[in-house]
């Protein structure tokens, strides 16, 4: 392949065909390869389910079975930062509920939606396992904890 | 030679353990050594680091400071206050002297972040940044507490410096959270200097598979995890099942709201679970481990990457472990999101790449589990247990708990209590300790109403059962269950039919579908309580709750659809009053249910301000100057609003 050429493949194929490769005989590849693919792509295009199909020797219904039935996976793009609410028992108890309500009403979507500027992606999850700081919400990683919906504001101004 | 950096460092040359070529006294060695030969030189090297690493009231030697850098303190701030304290040391010409250590979570999350300073052993909580100058200068200068930065009982109002003078810890027995909070979890030589990997030492060398089992099964260690199924005979089940290949699994997809024990564990000691685990694989004769973590659970996850790492690096997994011809191999799966993934059968599915759906039981995972192995399934806290087991004797163990349920058990005390956290105790300390002892009693000065304990599948216990001892067969007996351990207390402004309907709404959202009983039971379920909330619910509809939930409870195939109705069954027999006043007379006694409340405002109390009119987004609040304001009744959204702006407590809500 010509140095023009190289330039014109997408740098997510060839770490898919790498990841692909890597896995390929594995027993109970399917799960960790999605999330590996999840990572690269952000979410799962349906070419690149069809592609794991392919690559695993996976009929591409089992794989869209898969992708259907754990909340982690997602089929449509997602925004730059994921923002998930906790409305386990301890945060429904210590009002949860209300700090759902002023992010709702901060970011215009609700609970699966992407903000227009793609910004944040709102899930409600039940519970991340910091009950002892109830109401709680994670964004990607970070854990915040003690809210109450006038902290909102400040934290998602933090993330870009 | 070099000199010895790390523990787990060869004293000399005369040391040759590698994982390929493995010691069978190595374990010994590290903490009792040289064993092979005899060398003061040596012996000295190895005590010197064993003291950085345990370190002894008095001593100068092992001055550290320890820092909670669970998820809970790191949402605090807890990472600000280590780079604080690292650069307040240097500033002060202190860092060669004392250490600064990211450990897992110490448990008291309520008031994080909290450090622990040894060997002096005090603590400090809800530590900030400007704090620290203050805490390095008069600790490690002047050897004194800081007085006014030390924890201060709310019911005493006495302050108490060291865990065994705060009430929140003086009554556990932290026997599996014994390491976390004390170790930092990314360095396999603090466990092994606290006596980690013993146990594994000792059942390989001094011990058959068989007599292992029968040490378990002495000791009454039942699973952590929700059952409470005798351990011991549950490997000996898998261990009897024909095959070569056999495999056991780690189940850390802890998915019942209000339970972190596990994440505690696994973020905090993720090398007690290796041992465990280890300690199981030999008994039950397995080669092959999966440690199957919840996706949600990113640090707990880490940790346990960096602890398998090192395992190996060290000969403790692999093959051959400790020269005894025993092979382990040890990887972890993180769950992809599914509540169901936590029921073996369908955590099984999950790793072998399929929808974790559960299957019908016979054949059991002891026969046919894991791509159809005899497979074993224990969870994390379960698993934690075993090293101490092995280490202390089964004797040493069974003389905590009750007749039925030995050892400890770790709670994680939420919701409505001062003290929030981890708590571990003996089997058997009634809730009221727990609640009111350790937990320090109720927020705010309100008045108890409930404690739900085991999640989804347990139930929720008023204060008349509270005098009951928690061990698996009392509280399964009053219509709760012991579960995984969550504890969420709530007071008099929690709406029981509300928490029903809340419990309700995650079982059938959680819900995999394969049955109909779960899929359709409990969705119909949370359909007739959703109804009872909005104050249409009709006089017949507690008769049909009570019939469906036995329904779904008796015909249900795993465990999430059969236990998925104790919510709405305990709810119903302690409180039933609640649901009455909701069906008969269309009030909320507490006052949670929107659609029942009415907000009004009371003139004699009105200031004529206007701050709750204008703050109410329905615009349905007029009046003026003269004039006391009056809501419109019929426009009103019940959002409350007006209520939280009042400043003369002027809002009503009835």
């Amino acid at each position: 392949m010509c140095d023009v050429c190289q330039d014109l493949v997408d740098p997510k194929e060839t770490k898919l065909a790498e990841l692909l490769a890597g896995y390929a005989g594995q027993k109970g590849a399917l799960i960790p390869v999605l999330q590996k693919a999840q990572e690269i792509y952000g979410y799962l295009p349906a070419d690149v389910l069809r592609r794991v199909g392919r690559g695993l020797k996976i009929p591409v219904a089992r794989v869209y079975g898969v992708a259907t039935f754990y909340a982690q996976f997602r089929l449509t793009p997602m925004g730059r930062n994921v923002l998930r609410v906790c409305l386990g028992t301890a945060c429904h108890v210590r009002g949860g509920a209300k700090v759902l309500e002023t992010i709702e009403q901060e970011l215009g979507v609700k609970d699966g939606g992407t903000t227009e500027d793609q910004r944040f992606t709102l899930e409600i999850v039940a519970c991340i396992g910091a009950c002892g700081l109830a109401p709680t919400m994670m964004i990607n990683d970070q854990v915040h904890g003690r809210l109450t919906p006038d902290k909102v504001g400040g934290i998602l101004a933090q993330y870009e | 030679m070099e000199t010895m950096k790390t523990l787990l460092d060869p004293c000399c040359e005369r040391c040759t353990h590698t994982p390929e070529t493995p010691c069978r006294d190595y374990i010994r060695c590290l903490t009792a050594g040289p064993l092979c030969h005899d060398d003061p030189g040596c012996r000295a090297k190895r005590s010197g680091l064993l003291a950085e690493l345990r370190p002894t009231q008095g001593s100068e030697e092992g001055q550290q400071i320890l820092v909670c850098a669970g998820t809970g303190c790191a949402s605090s701030g807890a990472h600000k206050v280590v780079s604080a304290l690292e650069g307040e040391l240097q500033r002060q010409g202190l860092d060669s002297e004392v250490k600064v250590v990211a450990t897992g979570c110490h448990g008291f999350c309520e008031q994080g972040p909290t450090l622990i300073i040894e060997p002096a052993h005090t603590v400090y909580t809800l530590v900030k940044q400007g704090d620290v100058a203050e805490i390095v200068q008069k600790e490690f200068k002047e050897k004194q507490r800081v007085e006014n930065l030390l924890y201060q009982d709310p019911l005493t109002g006495q302050s108490a410096a060291t865990f065994a003078n705060i009430r929140f810890f003086a009554q556990q027995t932290r026997v599996v959270l014994g390491n976390c909070g004390f170790i930092n979890p990314e360095r396999i030589e603090e466990y092994i200097a606290h006596d980690g990997y013993q146990g594994i030492a000792k059942a390989l060398q001094e011990m058959s598979s068989d007599q292992v089992i029968e040490e378990v099964k002495a000791s009454g260690l039942r699973g952590r995890g929700g059952a409470g199924f005798p351990t011991g005979l549950k490997w000996s089940f898998c261990r009897q099942s024909a095959g070569e290949k056999k495999y056991i699994i780690c189940n850390a997809d802890e998915g019942d709201p209000g339970a972190f024990m596990d994440r505690g564990v696994l973020e905090g000691d993720p090398h007690a679970v290796i041992e465990g685990m280890l300690i199981g694989a030999y008994a039950i004769g397995a080669d092959e481990g999966y440690v199957y973590c919840r996706a949600e659970y990113p640090l707990a996850i880490k940790h346990m990457e960096i602890a398998i790492r090192q395992a190996e690096a060290a000969g403790l997994l692999g093959n051959n472990i400790l020269d005894s011809g025993f092979n382990f191999h040890l990887s972890i799966r993180a769950g992809a999101g599914a509540f169901v993934c936590g029921e073996e059968t369908a955590l099984m599915a999950s790793i072998e790449g399929k929808r974790g759906m559960p299957k019908v039981r016979p054949p059991f995972p002891a026969q046919s589990g894991l791509w159809g192995k005899p497979t074993n399934i224990n969870n994390v806290e379960t698993w934690a247990n075993v090293p101490h087991i092995l280490r202390r004797g089964a004797a040493w163990y069974a003389q905590y708990g009750t007749e039925k349920s030995k050892g400890t058990k770790i709670f994680a005390l939420t919701g409505k209590v001062n003290n929030t956290g981890l708590v571990e105790v003996p089997m058997g300390m009634s809730l009221r300790k727990i609640i009111f002892d350790i937990g320090g009693g109720i927020q705010n000065g309100k008045k108890f109403k409930a404690v739900q304990i085991g999640g989804p599948s347990g139930g929720c216990l008023p204060d008349e059962m509270l005098d009951l001892p928690v061990d698996y067969d009392t509280l399964t007996r009053a219509g709760a269950m012991v579960g995984s351990g969550g504890l969420v207390v709530m007071d008099e402004t929690t709406c029981m039919v509300d928490i029903a309907r809340f419990f309700l709404n995650f079982s059938q959202s959680e819900s995999c579908g394969k049955c109909t009983p779960c899929r359709e039971g409990t969705k119909r379920m949370w359909e007739i309580l959703d109804r009872i909330t909005k104050g249409e619910g009709k006089e017949e509809d507690l008769d049909t709750l009570e019939h469906l939930a036995h329904v779904v409870k008796e015909t249900s195939l795993c465990g999430l659809g059969q236990n998925a109705p104790n919510p709405v069954l305990s709810t119903l027999k302690y409180f039933r009053d609640e649901f009455e006043a909701h069906i008969r007379d269309k009030t909320c006694p507490a006052h949670v249910c929107a659609a029942l409340l009415t907000y009004t405002i009371d003139a004699e109390k009105c200031k004529k301000c206007g701050l709750c009119a204008r703050a109410c987004p329905a615009a349905c609040i007029s009046g003026d100057k003269k004039t006391p304001y009056v809501i419109d009744t019929e426009k009103c959204i019940k959002c409350g609003t007006c209520l939280d702006t009042c400043k003369f407590g002027a809002v009503v809500r009835a």
